[in-house]
């Protein structure tokens, strides 16, 4: 197991192992994975596509079942979701406004009206979706959708944040533009953050700690401190020598494992081919 | 090389530039959306304008194709003396109980089959089943078990609109991406919450079509179900007329059927822009 801080943990993994069963037998998703997430970090998990990342995060938010192992989000207030979601890919309903998008779990769970005016009305304002509160999804651009995204999850004030490459899907201005945004607003609110990425630049931007899985099937292969101070910004950090040296040195974890992901597709097609 | 005037035919190896020159004025009197709208209304008015002079000339037989005016006058008579509204009412009134007690389980058992597997699994072969039986063909069946009167006419219309909307529901609620299923229980919605927020209004668009289809069932199952089991309504005026030969009163019949689809459409185009906004705003 790799312990990381002594903070307490606030989501904890514990041997948690998943796999699938399949037509052609069952499939080690993810292997054997311990890890604790202390309080208030941002913790930022890489690996190459298809090494169980996400099945790892969707255990945590429990839309999937692990096959072995426990997971524990220690909670704070009863009165709290434990978790809420940034998803990859357009998550927010278009037959919604914006506003009933971001107030979608306070109204879930029946939180009142003047609640939810005030925390989505912030929230909103923070991500500069104020003036398009009534706006429908398909009036907004990728990266608005996205920050409605942000807003919904934020808005639901839950225990721990988990987001699933929320900006892979977004050119890369506005993946930096929505990642110096992300900071600003988790800044405010310190909660914890389990993110999920393939970019080893998202990864050192954001991140606290950053955890290397292995090709499939998943494991921890190192877990990394990222020292860098806050409150951050993104152009500044990225111009920085040190920055360019640890994407240098997580890439260097990385490369062998994207090569393995590479390798395990090529005789997955030929197998299919035979 | 500079070309002159007197010599306008280019050399085979010197190509000229391809210009393209913008125009200022934008030539269209009329919207092209006006000038189709009028365009439409040229075919119905001159095939109108022929029968009548074809009638009136004794070219086509009058028996069967009475002019338009006269028809018209028919049609004066009968709203004069009551007759069409009594009728056309009574047929609205089937449509519209049909048309709920048809449309709501339709609804219902739909979103329930597009959201529950096992219940999707359970139902769907009732539903394949007994679709491809002419509606028509129930008639007998719904006359012998509701008898005579009005409720007989109101199940053949909600017979009607059942399938296509329980059809189109389930396709509907199937067609909704899974994510929106996984925001929904990562956010909490409980299982009235997954109807009521996601199933209900993401298959809205496929249960608007469902309905749409369902009302012209409806209309074409009351026309039919009045002129064997009824003493009133459309299609009892339309069946009577040929009883009695009174031709003019069946082109009277026909017309206000027409007439009643289309409104029933207009209607439910209508209550379709208001119920979903984000479709049509763009």
């Amino acid at each position: 197991m790799i312990a990381a801080q002594a903070a307490p943990a606030k989501i904890r993994f514990e041997d948690v192992g998943k796999t699938f069963e399949i037509r052609t037998g069952p499939v080690t998703a993810i292997e054997q994975i311990s890890l604790d997430i202390p309080a208030g970090s941002f913790f930022v998990i890489v690996g190459p596509s298809g090494c169980g990342k996400t099945t790892l995060l969707r255990m945590a938010a429990g839309l999937e079942t692990p096959t072995r192992g426990t997971i524990t989000i220690a909670r704070e207030r009863s009165d709290r979701p434990a978790n809420s979601m940034i998803f990859q890919g357009e998550s927010i309903f278009p037959w919604m406004t914006v506003f009933d998008n971001a107030a979608y779990g306070l109204r879930m769970r029946n939180a009142p009206a003047s609640e939810i005016n005030d925390v989505v009305g912030h929230y909103l304002s923070r991500t500069g979706l104020t003036k398009f509160a009534k706006a429908y999804p398909h009036q907004l651009s990728g990266g608005m959708k996205q920050r409605v995204s942000i807003a919904r999850a934020f808005a639901n004030d839950p225990e721990v944040l988990l987001m699933d490459e929320p900006f892979s899907a977004l050119d890369e201005q506005n993946k930096t533009l929505l990642q110096e945004e992300l900071l600003r607003i988790w800044e405010e609110t310190k909660k914890t953050v389990l993110f999920i990425t393939h970019s080893v630049d998202e990864a050192v931007t954001l991140g606290d700690q950053i955890m290397v899985m292995t090709a499939q099937p998943g494991r921890a292969k190192a877990i990394i401190d990222v020292p860098f101070p806050r409150p951050r910004k993104v152009l500044e950090l990225r111009a920085e020598p040190a920055y360019g040296e640890l994407v240098y040195h997580i890439w260097g974890q990385l490369r062998d494992e994207v090569l393995a992901a590479k390798a395990g597709e090529a005789a997955e097609v030929a197998g299919a081919l035979r | 090389m500079i070309a002159t005037s007197t010599d306008p035919a280019p050399q085979a190896n010197e190509p000229e530039a391809i210009v393209i020159r913008g125009t200022s004025a934008t030539k269209r009197v009329l919207s092209r959306n006006t000038s189709e709208r009028l365009m439409g209304l040229v075919a119905p008015v001159g095939l109108f304008v022929l029968w009548e002079v074809f009638a009136d000339i004794h070219v086509i037989d009058t028996r069967f194709f009475p002019a338009p005016s006269s028809i018209a006058g028919t049609f004066g008579t009968l709203i004069k003396n009551g007759q069409l509204l009594a009728n056309t009412t009574i047929s609205l009134e089937r449509l519209f109980f049909g048309f709920l007690l048809g449309a709501i389980p339709a609804l219902i058992i739909g979103l329930t089959m597009g959201l529950y597997r096992p219940v999707r699994a359970l139902v769907e072969p009732l539903i394949q089943g007994t679709y491809p039986i002419p509606k028509s063909a129930i008639l007998p069946l719904i006359l012998l078990i509701f008898g005579l009167g009005e409720p007989s006419k109101i199940v053949m219309v909600a017979i009607g609109v059942f399938y296509p909307v329980v059809i189109n529901t389930v396709s509907g609620v199937l067609q909704i991406p899974k994510i929106y299923l996984d925001v929904g229980h990562n956010f909490g919605a409980n299982r009235w919450n997954m109807f009521t927020t996601i199933a209900l209004p993401g298959a809205l668009p496929f249960i608007m079509t469902g309905v749409k289809l369902g009302a012209g069932l409806g209309l074409i199952l009351i026309a039919i179900a009045e002129m064997i089991g009824a003493q009133s309504g459309l299609g009892y005026m339309i069946w009577n007329a040929w009883q009695i030969l009174s031709v003019n009163t069946m082109y009277v019949g026909l017309i206000m059927i027409a007439l009643v689809g289309f409104a029933l459409t207009a209607i439910l185009n209508e209550v379709e822009r208001l119920l979903i906004p984000a479709r049509h705003d763009r």
